[in-house]
């Protein structure tokens, strides 16, 4: 098992670069499928720089702190994609615009 | 430069592009494949960061069981031509140049803080076991909190999905 020994910026960009594709994706895009992935992909740049961190020490709470990411992503995107299905039961496409009437 | 290194530069790369053209898809289906490259991409550069537990993780969780959340949701709501063809309405220049500079502006910031430290990661793996000595001993209040975080998400999203499926079922009766 091996392991290489990069500047911490360089991971640090890349996660930095995830997250701000990832912001405008929720930006831009108005498909509540699109967001839920702009989303993932920003959840997973913050895992991306929690790694980072572990490496950078060599400690295991990097690793720790990014399972608990894990499973934050896990159970926003169950809930999320329950939301979808009501929204495209009740309004038959999937703009989010149209969750500002979702009340009730 | 030894391979490993060009390997993290290659898959930082892959990572970066396919990203990228998640967010620029208009078909529902084609961007979650891509999503899914990204996040092999990040797994391979986990594991050479040196966590092999969350590579297998990222692999397992994310680009397996989320991902595949993702497609069953899509293969449901069944989305067809139309819409595609809305999403390229929506996807108009005019739409996105701005939200794109200014997101670009705070990019530049952040990598202008972040660049000029010296500062290289370790080079030294942390083992599937001591994580796992960690979790289960000065964390394990997190895990507790996490598990009832995970047991709302089921409950919420169990209610949130019945109500759909019973009228699906009418449907097809």
């Amino acid at each position: 098992m091996t392991a290489v020994s990069v500047p911490i910026e360089h991971v640090l960009i890349l996660a930095c670069v995830l997250f701000a594709i990832g912001l405008t994706g929720v930006l831009v895009r108005r498909n509540v499928i699109f967001l839920l992935m702009s989303l993932e992909i920003m959840m997973n740049a913050c895992g991306l720089a929690f790694i980072a961190g572990g490496a950078r020490w060599a400690e295991a709470d990097g690793q720790i702190m990014y399972m608990l990411v894990l499973s934050l992503a896990a159970a926003e995107v169950a809930v999320g994609l329950g939301l979808v299905l009501q929204l495209q039961r009740r309004f038959d496409h999937l703009d989010i615009d149209a969750a500002s009437e979702l009340a009730g | 430069m030894t391979m490993e290194v060009v390997l993290f530069y290659v898959a930082a790369l892959v990572s970066m592009s396919s990203t990228v053209l998640v967010i620029t898809r208009t078909n529902a289906t084609h961007a979650l494949i891509y999503l899914i490259i990204s996040l092999l991409a990040v797994a391979v550069i986990f594991f050479l960061l040196g966590a092999p537990f969350a590579a297998a993780l990222e692999v397992v969780i994310y680009a397996g069981a989320i991902m595949v959340l993702f497609l069953f949701v899509v293969m449901m709501l069944n989305l067809g031509r139309g819409s595609v063809e809305q999403e390229n309405r929506w996807l108009k220049p005019s739409m996105w140049v701005g939200p794109a500079i200014l997101t670009l502006i705070l990019l530049l910031e952040l990598i202008y803080l972040i660049a000029g430290s010296s500062v290289t990661t370790s080079g030294v793996p942390v083992s599937p076991k001591t994580v796992g000595v960690e979790l289960f001993g000065p964390y394990l209040l997190a895990v507790e909190l996490a598990s009832i975080l995970l047991l709302a998400a089921l409950v919420g999203s169990y209610h949130l999905g019945r109500r759909y499926m019973s009228a699906r079922r009418e449907e097809i009766d």
